[in-house]
């Protein structure tokens, strides 16, 4: 299946958005198209839903800088497989700096865990996810280390303990519950 | 030391410091801390090529509760270190802590924000060792040194005095 009969089968369903076709050196193996980001998550819903796409399997989303030679400055890049069709698509969406992107863990739920990277890394914001935390850095690390403007040889001295995961009340809360569950030795 | 031979039966003198010392350098039982690739030269120094155990410190133990040594073996990432630091703090005194290869001592190749440029931002080090990866006879060597500074140091330095 090309790219361009893939961009025909979508735009039966989501006849609104303008797909392109984009040149890759795998296109052969791997054909890649142009999503417009408002329409991510109908795209998203079609690609799994729509008989001849079924593209049931999510594989990877990752996000590629290009500052400062483009603006839009973000590539988000999906990657999707259907196993029985024994196909695969790598979709594209670029956004710019500041401008969120739906999430498609949604659609797909293993999406999550790879949304919550690109967000720390890149610091896109997906709009929906169910729990947009850090994944890789320290929960209250500032700045986001794969983009291009970010000072690589930062220098700061190390943290010598973690942040508390709970509250003092919760924590009072949590040890008294454990107290009281366990048999009392006499 | 000495041998006392005035006596019918040989006597040897020498002072409780020494004797105590004596018996920590002899069975320094390091945590298993690997972080990197200087972890698979730390194993094979324990492993029967190499032999640690001809130096006492073969014991490598799952819990800080049990052990004298860390060994820092590869590059400390600034998440790790908290992690670093407890452990650290959950071993009994006397305590030691070597610092294996370039990235332990001083970020290595890796100048970047992930990196603790030097795990003597997070804990104090006895010994560091140089390398990328350092061989184990270099790591057996950087023991070796260790069991000669508890030697020569007294036996109730006190952990304030050890960290100052």
């Amino acid at each position: 299946m090309s790219a361009a009969d893939v961009i025909a089968a979508l735009s039966a369903v989501v006849p609104e958005a303008a797909y392109e076709v984009l040149d890759a050196s795998d296109s052969a193996l791997t054909p890649s198209i142009l999503v417009p980001r408002a329409h991510l998550l109908a795209t998203a819903q079609a690609l799994q839903a729509t008989p001849g796409l079924e593209f049931h399997a999510f594989s990877d989303v990752t996000a590629v800088d290009f500052h400062p030679d483009r603006q839009p400055r973000f590539d988000l890049v999906y990657h999707v497989v259907s196993p029985h069709r024994r196909a695969r698509l790598r979709f594209k969406v670029r956004i710019s700096k500041d401008e969120p992107v739906d999430s498609v863990s949604t659609v797909w739920p293993g999406a999550g865990w790879m949304e919550r990277e690109v967000y720390d890394l890149f610091g896109i914001v997906f709009d929906g996810h169910p729990d947009l935390r850090r994944l890789m850095m320290p929960d209250d690390w500032e700045g986001h280390p794969l983009r291009k403007d970010y000072p690589v040889q930062l220098k700061k001295d190390a943290s010598t303990f973690m942040p508390l995961q709970v509250s003092p009340e919760e924590f009072r809360a949590n040890m008294e519950r454990d107290r009281q569950s366990r048999p009392r030795s006499s | 030391m000495g041998l006392e031979t005035d006596y019918e039966i040989p006597v040897l003198t020498t002072t409780v410091e020494s004797v105590v010392q004596w018996a920590r350098r002899s069975a320094i039982w390091p945590v298993t801390f690997g972080l990197a690739c200087c972890a698979i030269e730390m194993m094979a120094m324990a492993s029967s090529r190499y032999d640690i155990s001809r130096f006492g410190a073969e014991v490598f133990r799952g819990s800080p509760r049990q052990s004298d040594l860390m060994i820092i073996a590869g590059r400390l990432s600034r998440k790790m270190a908290p992690a670093l630091r407890r452990i650290y703090d959950q071993m009994p005194e006397p305590k030691w802590v070597i610092s294996m290869g370039a990235c332990a001592s001083c970020g290595g190749v890796f100048d970047n924000y992930s990196i603790v440029q030097g795990s003597d931002q997070v804990v104090p080090i006895d010994v560091y060792i140089p390398g990328c990866p350092p061989r184990p006879e270099a790591v057996i060597y950087g023991i070796v040194q260790l069991q000669k500074k508890i030697d020569n140091s007294r036996m109730d330095q006190s952990p304030k005095a050890r960290i100052a």
